[in-house]
């Protein structure tokens, strides 16, 4: 059975002023998957995650041409884009918590979203700790600051974050380069289990995570989409010679 | 020992040198305050003594002329307490509003002006705005509240004008250095530029945003020359509600007074004035050193 698209891509071309970051991105990403985007520094993966939930927007001098469909819906037409952001989450790479107690920090988009009940807030931020595997690390110190926490405990409360706001999509950039093995693998447990709720794109360095984790892989160069398919396919028989030796480790 | 020699012996011990250098200056500085303690208390304490403490810090009498004179400056104490309130009133949230409108929602053209326009803020002398209050916010005052318009009121919108400078700055830069990716995390929720900016950027500027606003409260109870030009100084006692009435503060008590003080303890009273004000300011100092470890600035 063929899978509904979450994401359509159609002739994504991005610029930063002159300079084209990203070129001609065809791609469907599929509901309920994990996709990965793996591909040397400075190929695009950032740059084209940030523009399923348009971060770009925030940069000056950055223009998009082409089409970028959530659920079959243009992201660019009349769209109010904080609710577009509510529906796509994101997670950094560099774990990147509020100043705040660790339960504020939950609360925090719900409470923009307008829920103010304080009943509903303390059950959403119990679920969202619990969702994001960080629970019990952290249910006898919610009133403490979240800077207190470990860089892998900043970085699942981030996930708790994002999900706090009930997105359908999450996109995670490298989240885990800045964390220790143990807290990876964490992560890496953590994000196979969302998968039944959410969409989920990471980009990744690591190809063993791709393969461990990932549905999907694309890879990119120089801003343009390679090779895209099935995470085993792509892994055993890679068709682009460029995609071959990237995985391979003879990029370069 | 030749000129070579000495040029040669001053490059090896560059490092030695410099560290001395440095040192010799901060004890200047250290020196500087030390002295001033020491002749302020010298010459304030005797007084204070002679008067009473208690008489001096409650007393609602100040009267140099009569016989026995009284020397009470309670007035003073909360004629400066008002006036920094009402410099906090006014100043502290437009500084701060005019601290995120420039960090967060200023547009680059308008910036260009604005950030110039406020350091020449901070550069202009205290007499040039004691002019401005006593030529339009006296008058000001005067119309729309009554009185003959040197008042609280009038030397609190001043102050809190004066202030303005040190709290946008300090709070300008503190809004800055909050790091990007808070702002990104906030936005990439789903919260607006404005949710984002006040309930997340501010708050985490909130150490920095303090350090302003008590550097303001130093200057506001420092301030002498343009207060006294504004602010009526007649050394009684007021009640909150006759902002409208003049009053005096400390620093005009001593600035009006020490050039014809009479004979006895009136001169060692000024002085001991000066002694309360320093408290006050080392008080200041003290809340501020403690917020600053606290929140590590
Ligand atoms: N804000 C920006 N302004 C101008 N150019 C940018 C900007 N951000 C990224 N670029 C450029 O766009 C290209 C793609 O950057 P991007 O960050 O998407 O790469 P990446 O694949 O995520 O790399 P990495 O693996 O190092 O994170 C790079 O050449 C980069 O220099
Ligand atoms: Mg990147």
């Amino acid at each position: 059975m063929e899978k509904v698209s979450k994401f359509s891509l159609k002739d994504v071309n991005l610029w930063y002023s002159d300079f084209q970051a990203l070129k001609n991105i065809n791609m469907e990403i599929p509901a309920n998957f994990i996709t990965a985007f793996i591909g040397p520094s400075g190929c695009g993966k950032s740059t084209l995650i940030k523009s399923l939930n348009r971060m770009n927007d925030l940069i000056e001098g950055c223009r998009i041409t082409g089409d970028i469909l959530l659920d079959n819906e243009s992201i660019h037409g009349n769209i109010d884009v904080n609710m577009l952001r509510k529906r796509v989450g994101m997670v950094f790479q560099k774990p990147n918590p509020f100043p705040m107690s660790v339960f504020d920090n939950v609360a925090y988009g719900p409470r923009t979203h307008g829920i103010k009940s304080k009943f509903r807030l303390n059950e959403i931020v119990e679920k969202s700790l619990c969702d994001a595997a960080i629970w019990d690390e952290v249910k006898d110190r919610l009133k403490k600051s979240a800077l207190s926490l470990s860089g892998g405990q900043q970085q699942r409360l981030c996930i708790a974050r994002a999900l706090s706001v009930q997105p359908d999509v999450l996109l995670m950039d490298e989240p885990t380069s800045a964390l220790d093995p143990i807290s990876t693998a964490k992560i890496e447990e953590l994000v196979i289990k969302l998968k039944d709720s959410y969409t989920i794109v990471i980009v990744t360095h690591n190809m063993q995570q791709a393969t461990r984790i990932s549905d999907r892989t694309g890879f990119f160069l120089l801003g343009e989409l390679v090779e895209y398919g099935k995470t085993e396919r792509i892994f055993s028989v890679p068709k682009d010679k460029r995609c071959e030796d990237y995985i391979t480790g003879r990029f370069g | 020992m030749g000129i070579r020699s000495l040029i040669s012996l001053i490059r090896r011990n560059k490092e030695r040198i410099a560290k001395h250098l440095f040192a010799l200056s901060a004890s200047a500085a250290i020196a500087a305050v030390g002295l001033i303690c020491v002749f302020l208390f010298m010459q304030g304490l005797p007084a204070m003594w002679d008067i009473g403490i208690f008489n001096f810090l409650t007393g609602t009498d100040w009267q140099p002329d009569w016989t026995p004179p009284r020397f009470g400056i309670l007035p003073m104490i909360v004629g400066s307490l008002y006036v920094t309130a009402g410099a906090i009133l006014f100043g502290v949230p437009t500084g701060i509003f005019a601290a995120v409108f420039m960090a967060k929602f200023c547009p680059a053209p308008l910036y260009k002006i604005l950030k110039p326009a406020i350091n020449l803020l901070a550069g202009i002398p205290s007499v040039v705005y004691g002019y401005f209050g006593m030529v339009v916010l006296v008058p000001f005052v005067r119309e729309n509240f009554g009185g003959n318009g040197n008042s609280i009121l009038t030397a609190s919108i001043l102050l809190g004008m004066m202030i303005l400078p040190t709290i946008i700055t300090i709070s300008e830069s503190a809004i800055r250095a909050v790091p990007g990716e808070i702002y990104d995390g906030a936005v990439a929720l789903g919260a607006s530029h404005e949710h984002a900016t006040f309930r997340v950027i501010l708050p985490a500027a909130k150490s920095g945003v303090m350090a302003s606003v008590i550097l303001g409260i130093g200057r506001a109870v420092g301030e002498t020359m343009a207060v006294r030009m504004v602010a009526g100084n007649q050394a009684v006692l007021r009640m909150p509600h006759e902002f409208i009435r003049g009053v005096r503060t400390l620093t005009a008590n001593i600035v009006l007074e020490l050039g014809y003080a009479y004979p006895g303890d009136h001169r060692p009273a000024l002085i001991a004035t000066g002694v309360v004000l320093f408290v006050f300011v080392m008080l200041i100092n003290t809340l501020f050193a403690i917020l600053k470890k606290k929140e590590g600035v």
